[in-house]
Formats: structure tokens, sequence, C-alpha cells
């Protein structure tokens, strides 16, 4: 592999310029892409019709007098600009604000909520690549045999697969037909659970009781199948792809030719170098599946910041959706920044790029 | 003792303590969404009442199960001054409040309670006005600020309502959620640890339930008040679930992850109905869905023009197309179950002929209408614009010709108020059982003036009729009083009453003792698991 071979001497300082000239790019992109993020957030929920606090009052209406006064409370008759100002300011200084409906802060409920969003894309993620990686080294290696085309067919359809639909079909099937499934929730209600980490699968082995942690696996598997269908779609075709395009290079050609035996060649010399476009792929599922969340969370009944989002446009709390969408991309963002950076790690053709 | 212990232990005597160790009792009830807040004052959403007062608060008064009386229920006694400015209640004794993991209540329900539950919703300057934003949606929503002067404890046993002017509804707005009483030791306790607003969403409460868990968007736990005034709840333990999907809450039904759900989709009734192991609770609410006609406009201000308008729409053909079989018939406009004598008069029947020759008796030819229909689908007129369609039709059969105006929510409501519109289709619902309260802030002259009133009508018998009957305690006169209103609103229809909307609430066979509520929401006291 080319991290193998040492640098020459008299390129090592262009070849670090490269490597940090490439994070700084990479961190460069972050700053301008959170201020676009902070201004969709900020403006797209004022977009949508109505009055945060006509809503907190429901049909009964309330006084002028009244009205105006909350609205000065909350900061919203001052101009537009000097809103956003504000909350770009206060989240500069960490504020993410204070949810009108439950008078919380919106950073300490999404803190509150996200280890259940966490647990979730977690066991999908995992549910993904346990399937979608040998799966498609697999249909790689069997190029156009009937199991590459089944393969391929199913991913494409997993792919266009609508969330909500397939959710409902498979709680229709396993949870009411079958019976095999829980319905909905993370864990039965029988089990009284007080969050310690907020991880469910944790929290039920740590307190002890017998059946708890059977439970709470049982809850996850039909929204784990559910928010991991789309990744492992993509996951499966991205690495029978990636392996395709390896499987042909003259490294491997001169495997077979030194006799090496094919789980040598496929597991050690072609996956590791078709692993680099595939982890890619993961780090931007992360968006995917952030967003597959919101849709999985509500009709699983699921606690996370996906179901709490949903609520929160539903009810114009505002601070709730502008500190909810931004937390979420500040993930989303981090974490495909933490990709770039691993690619550029991980890349011969990054890391030696100042050697060409 | 931790509050874990404490838990383990109530839920051990709650086992134990009963007849041969009788079976713990565990309701689950899938609800639709999470509450906003768990204090009522201070939201206006079912789910807020559900999980809050419907379980964990009792009120002063009550009504009477499948009736319109007011029963006694915190305050066990009251006097009202003959002038109707004062309302002495006299407070149940040795009514105990629940106990929380964070606050142990060191006595009874008092008089102050009752004055810091007011109180807070009234005084602006009180220190919890503000706590929690400080919207007090149905306190101010029926202008208490302005009726109410001040809340005060004569004694530990008696609270005194002073109001501005005489408000004969009272008893029956105390009935509802908003006034709920809370606890003042436990207010005062938050406040001087700096944390009033757990007041809010950690309640505590006199009811029959009180909350042990609340994990937001997920579930709300209960265990039976042991100490409950009215006895303690046949059931032990009370689960709330947050299932916002009403197919995925249907199938928790049927998996038994459910006992009781909430709001089921139309679409699943027929398959409930055939299900075995459900039985569908049947509801008819206390709502109405009507055409109001501007008697301001010409020839609208002509009742003879109002009724041959009436007469000629097929209400029931609306009902079956509209409705779909989630409405009933409504031929008054309130609610048939406020009607003690069941003698509701009835509206004159579809007649397009009739109708035409009522037209040319008021010298009526060519006359063109605009129909308002409300952007908002609610039970109780599902699809306005639809029912603005066929009445389109049925009214071109006898020569009127009518636009429909279709417009945004907020521009409905501004518009129809300064009365834009010749006839308007939208809803009113019961908040009590007072027909009073129902009928003055959607006929009344008062409401006519500020435009609440969309038929712009204004008839002073009608309004001192309403008056006298809500003033008098003695059921029989007040039955006549109604009747005499409902036949001048029968002679001037300035509204025409559509339908009403049909809730079902389906659960397990093994419920037993739920009793839908006629104002809507779930209560679960006295429910049972057979």
């Amino acid at each position: 592999m080319g991290g193998d071979i040492p640098a020459h001497p008299a390129l090592r300082p262009l070849h670090r310029l490269t490597v940090f000239r490439f994070f700084i790019t990479r961190f460069g992109m972050v700053v301008p892409t959170f201020f676009g993020v902070t201004v969709v957030a900020f403006f797209l929920i004022r977009l949508i019709p109505g009055d945060p606090i006509e809503l907190l009052v429901g049909e009964r209406g309330i006084d002028p007098e009244r009205h105006a006064y909350l609205l000065k409370e909350f900061g919203y008759d001052r101009p537009l600009w000097q809103q956003y100002l504000g909350f770009v300011g206060n989240l500069l200084q960490g504020d993410f604000g204070t949810s009108i409906v439950s008078r919380e802060p919106v950073l300490s409920e999404f803190l509150t909520l996200f280890p259940a969003t966490i647990e979730l894309s977690f066991m999908a993620i995992v549910f993904a690549l346990a399937i979608g990686l040998p799966v498609g080294i697999l249909a790689a290696v069997r190029r156009g045999s009937v199991f590459d085309h089944t393969v391929m067919g199913i991913s494409l359809t997993g792919y266009s697969m609508p969330i909500f639909w397939w959710g409902l079909l498979l709680i229709i099937l396993f949870s009411g037909i079958l019976g095999w499934t829980p319905v909905s929730g993370r864990i039965s209600v029988l089990y009284y659970i007080e969050p310690i980490t907020g991880f469910m699968l944790i929290d039920s082995l740590l307190i002890d009781e017998p059946g708890a942690f059977k439970s709470a696996f049982r809850h996850l598997i039909l929204p784990t199948i559910v928010l991991g269908t789309i990744p492992l779609a993509v996951i499966a075709r991205q690495t029978r792809s990636a392996m395709l395009e390896v499987l042909g290079e003259d490294y491997i050609r001169t495997a077979h030719a030194k006799g090496l035996g094919p789980a040598r060649i496929i597991g050690l010399h072609a996956l590791r170098n078709a692993l680099i476009p595939v982890i890619t792929t993961i780090g931007l599922q992360t968006g995917v599946l952030l967003a597959g969340a919101i849709l999985t969370e509500t009709i699983f009944s699921w606690p996370g910041v996906g179901n709490w989002l949903v609520n929160s446009i539903y009810r114009r709390d505002y601070p709730s959706v502008q500190g909810g969408i931004l937390l979420i991309a500040c993930i989303v963002i981090t974490v495909n920044l933490l990709v770039d950076l691993a690619y550029g790690l991980i890349n011969p053709r990054i890391r030696h790029a100042g050697r060409s | 003792m931790n509050f874990r212990r404490y838990l383990t232990a109530m839920l051990f005597c709650l086992t134990f303590a009963g007849e041969a160790a009788a079976q713990v009792k565990t309701l689950v009830f899938c609800s639709e969404e999470s509450p906003d807040i768990l204090n009522p004052q201070l939201s206006f959403r079912q789910a807020a009442f559900d999980a809050s007062s419907r379980q964990v608060h009792d009120r002063l008064v009550a009504y009477e199960p499948g009736t319109a009386e007011i029963v006694p229920s915190l305050a066990e006694s009251w006097q009202i001054s003959e002038d109707g400015l004062r309302y002495e209640f006299r407070l149940r004794p040795n009514v105990p409040f629940h106990k929380l993991r964070h606050f142990t209540p060191s006595r009874p329900l008092a008089a102050e309670d009752v004055v810091f539950s007011f109180m807070r919703q009234l005084d602006p300057k009180h220190p919890y006005h503000e706590v929690s934003g400080g919207i007090y949606p149905y306190f101010r929503g029926l202008g208490l600020p302005k009726i109410i002067k001040s809340v005060t404890a004569e004694d530990a046993g008696t609270v005194i309502f002073e109001l501005k002017s005489p408000y004969p509804a009272l008893l029956s707005t105390l009935t509802l959620d908003f006034a709920s009483i809370l606890s003042a030791e436990y207010a005062d306790a938050m406040l001087a640890a700096g944390t009033p607003e757990r007041v809010d969403r950690e309640p505590l409460g006199t009811g029959p339930f009180q909350m042990i868990q609340h994990q937001r968007d997920a579930l709300i736990r209960y265990v039976a008040h042991p100490g409950y005034w009215r006895g303690k709840a046949p059931l032990d333990n009370l689960v709330f679930t947050i299932t916002p999907d009403a197919t995925v809450r249907y199938q928790k039904l049927r998996d038994r992850e459910c006992h009781v759900v909430a709001n089921p989709d139309p679409a699943d009734l027929p398959a409930m109905t055939l299900d075995g192991d459900v039985t569908l609770v049947r509801q008819v609410g206390m709502d109405i869905g009507y055409m109001a006609f501007n008697t301001r406009k010409p020839p609208l201000n002509d009742p003879r023009v109002r009724k041959a308008l009436a007469m000629a729409i097929d209400r029931e053909a609306i009902l079956k197309d509209v409705y779909q079989g989630l409405g009933r018939p409504a031929t008054t406009m309130v609610p048939q179950g406020l009607w003690s004598r069941g003698g509701a008069p009835s509206l004159p029947p579809t007649d397009p002929d009739g109708a035409r020759r009522l037209l040319e008796k008021a010298g009526i030819s060519g006359l063109e209408l605009e129909i308002w229909p409300s952007p908002v689908a609610r039970p109780y007129m599902p699809d306005a614009r639809r029912t603005a369609e066929m009445i389109r039709d049925d009214w071109l059969k006898i020569g009127v010709e009518s636009k429909i105006v279709m417009t945004s929510g907020r521009d409905f409501i501004k518009q129809t108020m300064v009365g834009r519109h010749d006839v308007a289709l939208f809803g009113w619902i019961a908040e009590t059982l007072d027909r009073s309260l129902f009928l003055s802030p959607i006929l009344g002259c008062e409401a006519a003036a500020d435009g609440a009133n969309r038929s712009f009508w204004c008839n002073r018998n009608f309004d001192r009729l309403l008056e006298e009957a809500a003033r008098t305690s003695n059921p029989s006169e007040r039955e006549t009083l109604y009747e005499l209103a409902q036949s001048v609103l029968d002679d001037e229809l300035p509204v025409l009453p559509i339908a009403r909307s049909i809730s079902f609430t389906p659960m397990r066979n093994e419920v037993v003792n739920y009793r839908g509520s006629p104002l809507g929401g779930h209560y679960f006291y006295g429910v049972d698991l057979k």
C-alpha cells in the first residue's frame, strides 16, 4: 500500500503543506456552510403561515394587547434582521434559545432526546453495513450472475422505498399478522426505566431487570430495518461498483498470478482499496439517516429528535425548529468533515498529492 | 426513602394489601400527541388536559355524569349572593394532595390552593403569572379577567369569588380544565428553590392518579392515588404511550400493547367494527357545524328569504357525502344532549318547491350570493368547501346563483367578522354543558357587535331569555326559558344547523366502565380491566 512507501526527504515539506492546505480548505468550507444553515433554519420556519402566539393560545384567540405583549416578550416584534442577528449572536455564545412551548432550553431538550436518535441511527448503519458490505462484495465477485442482478434489483427497490409506507408495511406484517415484534416504542411499558445514559439498550442492562434488554432490542428491530434500508441499498451498490473497479486493477491480476487464494485477494487487497469510496458513502449517509429518522421516529413513536422536530414545526416553536435544524446540520457537517479528513488520511492519492 | 423504593413499596401495597392479593391492573392508553405542558391553565390542547387535569387534578365543581347538573367536587357546597356578584365555596375537608419524589405536601387541600390556582391567572403581578410563558388560553379566552374581581380565602376552608359584573355561567366555567386546583404549597416550595416551572411540568394535584414519570414524546406513567377522596381508582397503574400515527395505534390495540386508543383513523373503523376483540364507544359531539346568514345584507335580513334558502338545502345528502358516517343531523343549534326534556324543536324539511314559492312570496328573483366556507377542517365541519358546493347546487335548483369564496384561515376569520360574506360555513364546540354559554358567543347581541356572531343577528328578547335561563336555579323554569329562546331562533332562522360530529374511542373488550365524555377527552377514574 502507498502508506508504507517513505516519502523522499526533499518532497516532505511540500507534502505536509498540501495536507495542511487540504485540511484548511475543508475547515474553511465549514464556516460559510454553518452560516448558510443559520439563514435557512431561521427564515424557513417563518415562511410557514401561522403566528406562534396564536398557535399557543388556540382557537379562542387572544386580545391584541396581550398578543403584542407576548410578541415583545419573545422578541418577535422586532424586524426580522434584528431577530436573526440576535439569534446568531446567542448561538455564538452557545445559546440555542428556549422553547416557547415547553419553556425549556432547546439544547437541553435536544440532548435529552438525541441518544434515542443516535441509538436508532447507529443500529441502522450497523445493519446496513453488516448486510450491504458482504452483499456488495458477492455481487461484484459474481458479476452478471442471477445473484448480482437480484441483489441490485432489490437494492434499487430499497433505495426508492418510501419510508413511511415501508414502516407501516413491516408493522402490519411482523407485528400485526405474525406478532413477532412490538409495534412501536423503545421498550415495553412494563419496565420502569429512568434514563441513565439515554441509550435504552445500555439502560436496560444497567437496571438489572430480567427481560428488559430483550424487550429494548426487540423494539429496535423494525425501526432499524426501516431506517437502515436506504443506506443498505446505497452501501451495497457502492461496494459492488468500487469492488468491480478494484478487481480490474493490475495489482489484483498480479496477486492472482502470484497464486494467492481468492479470499486473501478479495479480503486483503481488493476490499481495503474498495472501502475508500464506501467510507465516504457512509459519511454521506449521516444526513440521510437523520432525515429518515424524522419519518421513522414518527411511525414507530420513537422519542428522538426527529419526532420532536416535527412536533415543533406543527406548533411553530421557532426556537426549537431553528435550534434543532442547526444542531442536526452541525452534526451532519461535522461527520462529513471527519469523513473528508479521514478520506484525506487514508487515500494515498490525496496523502501523496504533493509528490506529483 | 428514595423515590424508586417508595414507588416499589406503593406498587407492592397496591398489589397485596387488597383482598387475596389481587392482580396489579395496568391500563395502557395510546394517545396521539405529547402534551405541550402539564398544567391545564397554560394549554388549550386535549393532549395536555388528558394527561393532566383529567387524571391528576380536580376542580371545585363538576357535572353529574350524564346530565348537565352541577354537583360538588372539591367544593362541598356554595352560596351565591342575591346580586350574583359573590360566590362563597366551602371546601371539602381532608382532601390529600399527591406526593412527588421531590416534594411531600405537609397539609391537605386548603383555600389558599384555590386562591393560588386562580390568582396566578388573574393577577399580572402574581409571582407565577409569567412563569412558563404566562399564556392562559381559556382564562383569557373566556374573558374572565374582565369578570372576576378577586379570589380570596375567608378561612382555610372557605373561598370567595368576587365578580365585577354578574356572570351566571361561572359554575359551568369552573368545571373546565383550566379551573383545576393546584397546590400553593408546592408552588411556594418550587419558587423558593428557583424552579417554578416544575409546577407546570411535574404536576401535583388531588386527582385519582398521580404522575410518576414523564418521558417526553414516549410515555407518561401514573399510579392510582391511594388517598383519593372519592376512593382509590380500580386501576393500579395507568400508562399513556404517545403514538402519533393512527394506523400504528390500531396495530398496538390489536397487538394488546394498548387497551384504549385515541382518535382512530376513520378508514380503520369498518375493520374495528368487525374485530371481535375491540369495542367502539360512540359519542355524539357537543358541537355544531352550521351556516350563518349575514342578516345585515338584504335580502338576507328577511326571515322568509333565510327560511326559503334553508328549505332548499338537502342536509341529508350533505351528511352522507361530506360526513360519511361521522356526523349526525342537527335540528337545533344546541347539542341534543343539552336538552333535558328531549323535545328539541325541528327545522323545516327539505322542500325546493316550497322554497321557490317562499322566495316568490318575498318578491325575490335573480338572487346572487357569496358562500364563504371555512378553510379549516374540523370534525363538525370536515369539508366546508364540499358542503358549499352541494349547497350551491341545491340553490341553483330554486334559481339562486352563488359563488364560493375560499380564503386562508386567518382571512376567513377577519373577513367574516366584518361581514364580507353573505353566508358562511363553519362550526362551534361546547366547552361546558351550559346552553347560554354555548349560544351567547355565536348568537348574542354583544357577539354581533364584535363580529363573533357571523349572522350579525341581534334579538334582545333572545338575549334576555338566555340570561334569565342561566340565572335560574329551577330546572323546569330554565327548560321553559330555553324552549322559548329556541322558538325565537326557529322563527328568525339567522343560522342553519347542519350536523354534529360523531367520534369513536376503540378499546379492547377487557376494558370495562369506560364512559366517553360528551365534551371530549379521556377520563380513567372508574375504568377497570376484566
